[in-house]
């Protein structure tokens, strides 16, 4: 008979303990599925962060660092340049990445360190209980936003794909999404190019997934995939955002 | 050379391959030396985009099997503390400079001592502690940098570089023929990539209190193995003295000079320089306080290091104070003045 699907061989055998319908435990999968057909086990260094993500290293059967809050990219910064050949990678969600550590986010891209940011943007702060993200839709009702984010109390859903792109440092910028078969492989592919642009030195790279939070968004797990397509996709649209040759 | 510049090229003598900084003054000459050397070596240097950048860059780096530094100055070290915090929980080395200067907020950029119980308490979240070295002459930061990189490695824990912004601008000669070649240390918990072994975690959330309880545990017998082997301070005309200064840093060399007038008129006064300030020599005022009565402590804040010094001797004997907060520098005749006048008093004191 012939196996046609298997744990990543860089996966530890763990149960996940993400809610159901989430989309951390596909990224999960994908990012070690990348790094088994890349051939990076042993090259590979993580760096977690703080909120949902934060026990990937329960899973990913790689060296990791669990980094602060917002911190990620200048962990991964220090790491990479120690370490030029190795893959260094920080996954990060949007409360980490888009506010407490945009700043470490931004410089790191400005200076085209050759690190990728795995950044999964559910639009919420998933872990801490749905409060507002930077991320967060307009009029989209969160635990802090009881009646739905006001941009003129609280600011506008921020691009970071669309931010970074103005940088100079930044060679590959995508935003996928894994609410459906096709999504994910395209995500798949996407991830693939991030750290190849890594290893091949042209600069900095990120991969922007939007990823479904049912229970945050106060939705069924399907109901959240469609949201994603129909709803949050008009303010994050898909695609490649910027790749250098 | 500048105290500033001397700190720089002993961390570089002492095998610092990675720093990173963000400009403050007054440790700007410091930063400003490393864009140069680290550069002229090959090694890393990085302009951070702030203090926190720098100090997680340093976390990296250290995970990564780095000897990496970072410095700043009071209200930098503010922002610093949580990656300190970190370090001390995940237990990497690293060494990190605080040239203090005038505060609390902006304060100026005077030198002073006021950030004596940020830097000895540990300064960030969570129960933790990093040795404090406090020297006193640009010639000493070549004893105590290459000190600070070793203990860090030795304990796997920060280590904190406390001057001042009159240690990091002043000019002195300068000889760095005793640093040796910086000694190897075990890396068996790096992150280099898991080629040939298991995959290695570093972190600090441990969501079992019990986990966590222990793992603290663990940092207090290391603190405590500190506390047993680690202090260092210095003497000076202790063996007849009838009063004792306690004052370190650019502090206690005002001091000096003070204590040699005092000397030419008799007033029998000796001094007690705590180099490492955590963990503080307790033992040796103890010690002092069986035949001295008076203590006297100098700061040049409004009172931080007295609270040790009051642990220290524990009720014994009179502790008098005197300190200049807000960057301000007293000059050793000042210092006479105020030490002469208390040591006059407490002669009086003995006598009814």
């Amino acid at each position: 008979m012939k196996k046609v699907y298997t744990r990543p061989k860089t996966m530890k055998e763990a149960h996940f303990h993400y809610c159901p319908g989430c989309g951390h435990g596909i990224i999960n999968r994908l990012l070690m599925e990348v790094v088994d057909e890349m051939g990076l086990r042993e090259s590979a260094i993580c760096v977690a962060p703080a909120g949902c993500g934060m026990l990937v290293y329960n899973y990913f059967d790689i060296d990791t660092l669990e980094s602060a809050h917002g911190r990620g990219a200048a962990v991964a910064t220090g790491i990479k340049r120690v370490r030029p050949d190795n893959l260094v990678f920080s996954y990060q969600g949007d409360g980490d990445l888009a506010a407490i550590g945009t700043a470490e986010g931004f410089h790191a891209a400005n200076r085209g360190e050759p690190i990728t940011v795995v950044f999964v943007n559910n639009g919420v702060y998933g872990m801490t209980g749905g409060q507002m993200a930077p991320t967060t839709l307009t009029e989209q009702v969160t635990t802090t936003t009881p009646n739905g984010r006001n941009p003129i109390l609280a600011g506008h859903p921020v691009r970071i794909c669309e931010v970074f792109s103005m940088l100079d440092g930044t060679a590959y910028l995508e935003r996928v999404t894994v609410n459906k078969p096709a999504a994910v492989i395209k995500a798949k592919k996407a991830i693939k190019k991030a750290f190849q642009c890594q290893l091949d030195g042209k600069g900095f790279s990120l991969v922007e997934i939007l990823s479904p939070c049912p229970t945050n968004w106060k939705m069924g797990p399907v109901e959240a995939c469609r949201w994603i397509d129909e709803v949050m996709t008009k303010q994050f649209p898909l695609g490649l955002v910027k790749e250098v040759s | 050379m500048s105290g500033n510049a001397a700190l720089g090229e002993a961390a570089i003598l002492s095998g610092c391959s990675c720093y990173f900084g963000y400009p403050i003054t007054p440790q700007n000459e410091l930063t400003e030396y490393m864009a140069k050397r680290m550069g002229e070596l090959g090694r890393v240097f990085i302009q951070s985009e702030s203090e926190i950048a720098a100090i997680n860059m340093v976390l990296g780096a250290s995970v990564a099997g780095a000897r990496a530094m970072t410095s700043s100055s009071s209200p930098g070290m503010s922002l610093k503390q949580e990656g300190i915090s970190y370090l001390a929980a995940d237990e990497l080395p690293a060494v990190v400079v605080d040239m203090v200067r005038g505060g609390p907020g902006m304060g100026n950029i005077s030198p002073a001592q006021s950030d004596y119980l940020q830097a000895t308490r540990g300064g960030g979240h969570g129960d933790y502690k990093t040795i404090v070295l406090a020297p006193g002459s640009v010639q000493e930061l070549t004893e105590v940098v290459p000190l600070a990189f070793d203990l860090a490695d030795q304990y796997r824990n920060p280590v904190v570089i406390l001057g001042d912004g009159m240690l990091g601008q002043m000019m002195e000669p300068v000889s760095f023929d005793n640093i040796k070649p910086p000694k190897e240390y075990p890396k068996d918990y790096t992150l280099t990539g898991a080629k040939g072994r298991p995959s290695r975690m570093v972190r600090s959330l441990l969501f079992d209190t019990k986990e966590e309880e222990e793992h603290n545990w663990k940092l207090v017998r290391k603190y405590q193995r500190m506390e047993q082997n680690e202090v260092r301070y210095e003497t000076f005309l202790t063996d007849d003295a009838e009063m004792i200064v306690i004052a370190y840093g650019i502090g206690a060399r005002i001091v000096k000079g003070a204590i040699k007038r005092l000397r030419q008129e008799n007033m029998k006064v000796g001094m007690v320089r705590p180099i490492t300030v955590w963990p503080f020599p307790a033992a040796i005022l103890q010690e002092l306080a069986k035949t001295v009565h008076d203590f006297f402590v100098f700061e040049m804040s409004a009172g931080q290091m007295i609270e040790d010094v009051r642990l220290a001797l524990a009720g014994k004997g009179r502790i008098h104070f005197y300190g200049r907060p807000g960057g301000i520098i007293p000059t050793p005749v000042e210092l006479y003045r105020i030490i002469g006048r208390h040591y006059y008093m407490a002669a009086r004191r003995k006598e009814q």
